[in-house]
C-alpha cells in the first residue's frame, strides 16, 4: 500500500506537518527518528513559543504536538530511516524493519549539533565533553566548566550550566556575540560566566586519563596560549543538517542544507522539505512548525494534483 | 512486557550482577533525561530479545552516584556493556536497536 503522505522526522516541523496532513485526511505516516522530537527535546523553558506567556518546557511542547497531531490520526512510528529511493513511484522509504512507499515525502530530518573536530573530543564525549547542557549539566555539581560559543544556544547552555557548576567559561573565537540582546544580557549579568574573547581551542585533556581536566586555549590576537582547569566541555558552536539520506539526489547549498523553492518544495516534485534541515537561518521552533505547516499544504495540494496557479484562474473564471 | 526483563541495578548489586557469568548490559539513565527516556524502549527490546544471554540493567544514576562515577559517566544516556566483570564496550548517547544488536552479538557466543 501507498501512503499519501511520509514524514521524516519528529520535532516541530514533522509534529506540524503530521497535524496539518492528519487533518487533511491523509492520515500520515510520521517516522521518528533517532532523537526523536528534535532537539526541543533538550532544551529546558521555551520563553517564545507565542501562546504561552509564562514559557513552556521543550519537551512538554513536543509531548502536546505529537499527541494533537495523533488525535487527527496521524500514525507515528518509532524507528530511523536507512535510505530513501526518490526515483522510483512511490517514493520507497526504507527503515531497518522494513520499507514504505508513499506519493509525497516530507522532510523533517533537523540538525545536529556540530563538534569542533579535535582529535581529544570525541574520545571524551560522555566523559566530560557534551553537546547537551539538559542531559549532562547535572554531573558538573560544583565543578569548572567551559562552554564553546557565542550564539543563542552557547548563552543558553551557559546560563543553564551555571545551576550546576561553580564556575562557567565561554570560549569564543570572535570578539562579540551572535546571540540575541536579551541572551547577550542575561549572560553578562550572570557573576558565575566569565568569558574569553578571540579565542581558540587547541586542545581537550585528558585522553589518557579518560576524563576532562582541560581544555587548552588560544587567543588569536596575542598568540597566549593557556590551558584552563574545567572537568566540563559544552560544545554549542552549531548544526549540522541531516542530509546524508538525501545527498546526490536533493539540492543543497555548500553546508549540506536542503535548497527550498516556492514554499517547501525541492528539486524532486512531490518532495517538500521544512525545519531546519533546509534552514541555517531563522532555526527556531516557531519557524520550524511554520515551514512544517507550508509542506503539508504544499504536499496536499500535489496530492489534489491541482498546480495552484490554474486553481487561481478558475478562481478569476468564478468571480 | 518487556519491562520486566531489564534488571534495576543499584550501587550496592553492581559488582555481583556483572561478576555473574552472563554478559551485562548497562543503562545508565534519569528522569529529567529526554534522549534517556527515547532509549528506554529500545533498551527493554533487547532485554526481550536478549533474554538469557544477556542480563539488560538500568541504572539511575540520581540514586546511584559512585558507579557513574567509577566509570567517568559525565553523559547519559551512556551504555556499558560488561564480560565476565569487565567493561567491554561503551555507547554514548543514542543508538538504534540495530546497531546495538551488531554490539551485542560480538559478545554472545
Amino acid at each position: 500500500m501507498s501512503r499519501n503522505v511520509i514524514i521524516i522526522g519528529s520535532g516541530p516541523a514533522g509534529l506540524t506537518s503530521a497535524l496539518y496532513t492528519a487533518r487533511a485526511n491523509l492520515k500520515p505516516l510520521v517516522i521518528e527518528g533517532l532523537d526523536a522530537g528534535g532537539q526541543l527535546m533538550l532544551t529546558t523553558l521555551v520563553e517564545n513559543w507565542p501562546g504561552h506567556k509564562d514559557g513552556v518546557m521543550g519537551p512538554d511542547l513536543i509531548t502536546e504536538m505529537r499527541a494533537q497531531a495523533e488525535r487527527f490520526g496521524a500514525e507515528i512510528v518509532r524507528g530511523n530511516v536507512v535510505s530513501v529511493d526518490l526515483q522510483s513511484r512511490p517514493f520507497r522509504v526504507t527503515m531497518s524493519d522494513g520499507a514504505h512507499e508513499c506519493e509525497t515525502l516530507i522532510i523533517a530530518t533537523g540538525a545536529t549539533a556540530r563538534l569542533l573536530g579535535l582529535p581529544s573530543e570525541r574520545p571524551l564525549l560522555g566523559h566530560g565533553v557534551s553537546t547537551c547542557a539538559t542531559c549532562d549539566g547535572y554531573f558538573f555539581r560544583g565543578k569548572p566548566i567551559a562552554v564553546i560559543g557565542g550564539g543563542d544556544t552557547a548563552m543558553e547552555e551557559a546560563l543553564y550550566l551555571t545551576r550546576f557548576a561553580s564556575h562557567v567559561t565561554v570560549i569564543h573565537r570572535r570578539d562579540t556575540l551572535r546571540a540575541s540582546k536579551v541572551m547577550q544580557d542575561k549572560a553578562f549579568a550572570n557573576p558565575k560566566i566569565t568569558f574569553e574573547w578571540n579565542t581558540e581551542v587547541e586542545e581537550m585533556t585528558d585522553v589518557a586519563k579518560g576524563e576532562v581536566d582541560g581544555i587548552r586555549i588560544r587567543n588569536s590576537k596575542t598568540g597566549e596560549v593557556k590551558t584552563i582547569p574545567v572537568e566540563g566541555i559544552f560544545v554549542a558552536i552549531g548544526h549540522t543538517p541531516n542530509t546524508s539520506l538525501f545527498s546526490g539526489r536533493l539540492e543543497m547549498d555548500a553546508n549540506g542544507y536542503l535548497i527550498t523553492h516556492s514554499g517547501s518544495k525541492t528539486n524532486i516534485p512531490g518532495v517538500f522539505a521544512c525545519g531546519d534541515v533546509q534552514d541555517h537561518i531563522y532555526r527556531q521552533a516557531i519557524t520550524a512548525a511554520g515551514s512544517g505547516c507550508m509542506a503539508a499544504i504544499d504536499a496536499e495540494k500535489y496530492l489534489e494534483g491541482v498546480p495552484q496557479h490554474i486553481g487561481e484562474v478558475q478562481e478569476e473564471m468564478r468571480s | 512486557m518487556a519491562s520486566d526483563k531489564v534488571t534495576i541495578l543499584t550501587d550496592g548489586t553492581f559488582e555481583q550482577t556483572i561478576n555473574a557469568g552472563t554478559p551485562v548490559l548497562v543503562d545508565f539513565w534519569a528522569e529529567w533525561c529526554g534522549p534517556c527516556r527515547r532509549l528506554a524502549p529500545t533498551v527493554e527490546e533487547l532485554a526481550n530479545d536478549y533474554n538469557g544471554k544477556v542480563v539488560v540493567a538500568k541504572m539511575n544514576v540520581d540514586e546511584n552516584p559512585s558507579t557513574p562515577m567509577r566509570f567517568s559517566i559525565r553523559g547519559i544516556p551512556t551504555l556499558l556493556l560488561f564480560k565476565g566483570g569487565q567493561l567491554v564496550e561503551q555507547v554514548v548517547g543514542l543508538a538504534d536497536k540495530d546497531s546495538l544488536k551488531k554490539m551485542l552479538d560480538k559478545h554472545v557466543a
